[in-house]
């Protein structure tokens, strides 16, 4: 029970610690309880599936709630889409896509071995994360504008180019569906704030060096949280900005 | 897989296919939602949706080489989701056919 006396003191000694490995050599980031590399970095994906998969419900809640609520008020939801912004929102998902791309070649770069190529990829990948939530800000401060925030001030109105204000009348059951595209948005931009958090810490890793063809496990699985993110967008431009959308309507 | 070592490297040509694939989609899902198909237009965003994350999902995040166990969690994902939605709307789409009170 030596190792245990040890592991109570605090550190183990390099020595005790080359020591016990004299028989077994192994690559240094690799865990003492994974019987190769290999089943170390299945091991780190499929702990992040896991994780992702709790992510599908929670955001598979929210989707329930908005077919519900579409089933029941479907022309607030086709009135109340024409007043988000397909421009900007489909700016966002192409945005997302490129990030999508620029993370992809990171964690190639890492698989490679290159230190220049996981730099250049994760900066672009946060600088296209950040333009996401820039463009997203400026929607919603014209939500914020057109007071079409659900509450006690919810009230639409167009706000004309010569500066006057013309109310709009939307169905009932709108207020839910800026609820819903709120609180859906909202919570995927904070996921991507999370991931922009991220990507910063492997960003940090890259420039240290840290990661190399052997050992990679953690950019690839920040890897996998970024996309997911993507895919969520991928369902919710669709969902909230295109209904009965028509161009010149 | 677990036997052969680590997933082979994907070229950079996959994944800029896979890329503008993406962009292509988004394209066509603007598109689509510009012409009037009835109540077809939902089914095709979903569809080309679908389509999109399937690529993300096989390709960007490397599906198709992770061991089948990592392929099972990320399948019962999706079945749990269709159990959700298939339950759920199994209730709300069906309330109006009894004419129960208080539906």
């Amino acid at each position: 029970m030596a190792d245990v006396r040890q592991t109570r003191a605090g550190a183990v000694s390099p020595v005790a610690h080359a020591s016990a490995h004299a028989e077994h050599a192994h690559h240094p980031r690799q865990q003492h309880h994974f019987y190769s590399m290999e089943q170390q970095l299945e091991a780190s994906i499929l702990g992040m599936w896991i994780f992702l998969v709790t992510e599908i419900m929670f955001f598979g809640g929210l989707f329930m709630a908005y077919l519900v609520y579409r089933h029941m008020y479907p022309l607030a939801w086709t009135e109340s889409s024409h007043e988000l912004n397909v421009i900007l929102g489909g700016t966002n998902t192409a945005v997302l896509i490129c990030s999508s791309l620029t993370m992809v070649l990171a964690v190639r770069s890492a698989q490679i071995g290159s230190r220049k190529g996981q730099i250049v990829n994760l900066i672009l990948t946060i600088m296209l994360g950040s333009t996401f939530l820039v463009i997203k800000y400026f929607e919603y401060k014209a939500k914020f504008e057109h007071g079409l925030v659900p509450g006690p001030h919810f009230d639409p109105h167009e706000l004309l180019p010569n500066g006057s204000l013309v109310p709009l009348a939307l169905p009932q059951g709108s207020q839910i569906f800026f609820s819903l595209y709120f609180i859906m948005t909202g919570i995927h931009a904070l996921h991507m704030v999370v991931g922009i958090g991220l990507m910063l810490v492997m960003l940090v890793f890259a420039w240290q060096g840290r990661f190399t063809p052997d050992y990679y496990n953690p950019i690839e699985v920040s890897g996998l949280y970024w996309h997911f993110v993507d895919i969520v967008w991928i369902f919710l431009f669709p969902l909230l900005y295109l209904l009965g959308y028509h161009f010149g309507v | 897989m677990s036997s052969s070592g680590h997933a082979p490297i994907t070229p950079v040509g996959t994944y800029i296919m896979v890329f503008v694939a993406l962009l292509i989609g988004t394209g066509l899902t603007v598109f689509a939602a510009s012409r009037d198909f009835g109540a077809l237009n939902t089914p095709i965003a979903l569809g080309i949706a679908v389509t999109k994350a399937s690529l993300v999902c096989l390709i960007f995040m490397g599906v198709r080489y992770n061991t089948p166990l990592t392929k099972v969690v990320v399948v019962s994902g999706l079945l749990w989701l269709l159990i959700l939605f298939g339950l759920g709307l199994n209730d709300y789409l069906t309330r109006s056919w009894m004419g129960v009170p208080g539906r």
